[in-house]
């Protein structure tokens, strides 16, 4: 009797899970940036904020409607669209997030339970003006370049490969910008405590209008990326923001270096899982997990501190 | 205390009198909505008296909806009992989840109860052979009776509504005003006095979260059975949200402050999406020349709308305005 025989479920070919694994360290790599977003947010502004997954859907739009311009109209090559798309959406997402801080966050002056509950009427916000000037189909963004690399089993995207590298990249630079600048210190002290920073002359206000806009641009770098392999659609926020809540919740609320952890781990299982199981019920068991951490052990599996 | 028997009567004899003046149309919309006042009334006790916040009420609300519809479309039972078992899945729902999620205070109860209700959401797709999933499943206009009552007939169904409504409105006052319920106003206002003053929190916010859960439960099974249709919409998170909306609109922690909430956001909602939305939609092809292709269908614009303006502006909602303002007794 072969032992393999005892696995409840069947085991795919070897070519398939590795193919299964890239897929997931594609997801992973995106997933860990926007999940950083999240995070980031949590952790310095202790705002949990539940449009996350509308500023990914916007930078996805966005990328959309830049592309489209640049080649539809313009008439320029698809490399030139979506370089622009890559720097101008974010931005663009980056200062709505600002604009948010300042009108609605302030006011309610970071109170963690009035924020959901407005963050929430911000998700239904840009979710449907989304609806109503893009609306309800889902539209492709033509990929920079297009080359395979050949692997020893199969041909693979060489575009997803540089999504990966791109997303690392960007995670080093923000993690550099934390840890070793300026920036990263006003932050971090404002993050330890928010009073004591505005009597040392730190501009809270600026502080947090900024983190928040980090924050936001981060998903939408994260959704410009993967324009190009998922469509561009206005319902999909949805997924993002519960994969994100689950990686930042299992990795420790506000604990950056859990939150990477959790990413590659949820990415990489979430890859290898559907080649298994139904993601429906990958999903249900991922939801219930994340009910339970935050239940028996708050501080997320990964992270030490109390949240 | 004789105020408040008088105006909770004033509303249900209200209500009553209304009855022979609606139109066909209003008629069924009056049913719906104090059906969904009942799922309101419920979640107003945990969020505007206890002051727990939960993101995840759809899940008590479909356990009562597909706890009644599935026995009636599955194993055939008459409406009655099956409406007891919606109530009782609720129940048993509501003390699982309870004894699980008061474990965690603030943005911890939120997201739990989230993730409970998105896990709920989700096993409904997962068995869609027996659920039907997104499409959900109507139950059938012979079956739908109650002691020789046929609940379809729009006068028996407004009076049911009514019945039931009027039930979950003189328990909420009563158990609002009684002493549990003042522990339960305490819990929300400071939960560390509270346990200093020799209380348990935790067995008054159980009994809050259950109560409550009961209630949404009885709203899922009563819409089942009088609306003759289940589907897994009803689970997903925007029927969380909603009774939120609706009772922060009529103001939290009045005890008719869900009814209000949940009519105006209804004819909002209802008014927006049949006039102001493709209206607006016109406007802006017309005299800005951009194209807004889902406008008219994007009424949950509003919802989101309401949602900021009411946390930034009115946070009491309208009765809770009016009861700082104006009428201090109120309930």
């Amino acid at each position: 009797m072969n032992l393999l025989d005892y696995l409840p479920f069947d085991l795919p070919h070897p070519a398939l899970l590795a193919a299964g694994m890239l897929e997931g360290t594609v997801l992973a790599a995106v997933l860990a940036l926007t999940a950083l977003g999240l995070s980031i947010v949590f952790g310095i502004m202790r705002v949990v904020n539940v449009a996350h997954g509308e500023f990914y859907m916007l930078g996805a739009v966005l990328a959309w409607f830049i592309t489209h311009t640049v080649s539809g109209i313009i008439g320029g090559p698809p490399w030139l669209g979506f370089a622009l798309a890559l720097i101008i959406a974010p931005l663009i997402v980056a200062a709505l997030a600002a604009a948010t801080d300042w009108l609605v966050l302030k006011r309610l002056n970071y109170d963690p339970e009035a924020t959901i509950v407005a963050t929430i009427g911000i998700l239904y916000i840009i979710q449907q003006l989304a609806l109503t000037f893009y609306g309800p189909d889902a539209r492709p963004v033509e990929a920079p370049f297009d080359f395979r690399v050949q692997l020893p089993w199969f041909g693979y995207s060489g575009y997803k490969l540089c999504v990966v590298g791109a997303a690392i990249l960007l995670m080093l630079i923000v993690w550099l910008i934390l840890a070793r600048t300026k920036i990263g210190l006003i932050m971090r002290a404002t993050q330890y405590d928010r009073e004591t920073a505005q009597a040392f002359g730190i501009p809270v206000d600026k502080v947090y209008a900024g983190v928040f806009a980090l924050g936001a641009g981060l998903a939408a770098i994260g959704a410009v990326l993967i324009v190009p392999i998922q469509q561009a659609h206005y319902l999909m926020g949805g997924d993002p923001l519960l994969l994100s809540f689950i990686v930042v919740i299992l990795g420790g609320l506000g604990s950056l270096k859990g939150t990477l952890v959790a990413a590659i781990f949820i990415g990489l299982s979430d890859g290898i899982i559907s080649t298994l199981y139904e993601p429906t019920l990958a999903k249900i068991l991922a939801t219930l997990l994340v009910a339970m951490v935050l239940v028996f052990r708050p501080q997320g599996l990964f992270g030490a501190r109390a949240a | 205390m004789i105020r408040s028997v008088l105006l909770h009567g004033f509303v249900i004899a209200a209500l009553i009198a209304l009855e022979p003046l609606l139109s066909e149309y209003h008629h069924g919309n009056l049913a719906r909505i104090m059906v969904l006042a009942v799922y309101a009334t419920g979640y107003n006790i945990l969020f505007g008296y206890t002051g727990l916040l939960s993101l995840g009420h759809a899940m008590f609300f479909a356990a009562g909806m597909y706890g009644c519809a599935l026995m009636i479309r599955l194993a055939e039972w008459s409406v009655g009992p099956a409406f007891i078992v919606g109530v009782i899945c609720a129940l048993i729902a509501g003390i699982i989840v309870g004894f699980l999620a008061l474990r965690t205070i603030g943005v911890g109860f939120m997201i739990v109860t989230l993730m409970f209700a998105e896990a709920s959401y989700l096993t409904i797709l997962y068995y869609n052979e027996y659920t039907r999933g997104d499409e959900g499943f109507t139950i059938a206009q012979s079956v739908r009776t109650i002691a020789g009552l046929d609940l379809s007939d729009t006068t028996t169904r407004y009076f049911s509504a009514l019945t039931l409504f009027s039930i979950c409105l003189i328990a909420s006052a009563a158990v609002v005003q009684s002493k549990a319920g003042r522990v339960l106003v305490a819990i929300r206002e400071n939960e560390d006095r509270v346990r200093m003053l020799g209380f348990d929190p935790f067995r008054y916010k159980l009994f809050a979260l259950i109560l409550s859960a009961v209630m949404a439960g009885s709203a899922g099974a009563a819409y089942a059975v009088l609306f003759g249709y289940a589907g897994a919409s009803f689970a997903a998170v925007q029927y969380s949200i909603f009774p939120l909306l609706w009772v922060l609109l009529g103001g939290p922690g009045t005890t008719l402050g869900p009814l209000l909430g949940t009519v105006l956001m209804f004819y909002l909602v209802d008014y927006a999406s049949g006039t102001i939305m493709p209206g607006l939609a016109a406007m802006v092809e017309t005299q800005f020349g951009i194209e807004a292709p889902g406008l008219a269908s994007a009424y949950l614009l509003l919802v989101g709308v309401a949602l900021v303006l009411l946390v930034l502006f009115a946070p009491k909602g309208l009765l809770g305005t009016l009861r700082a303002r104006m009428i201090p007794w109120l309930p």
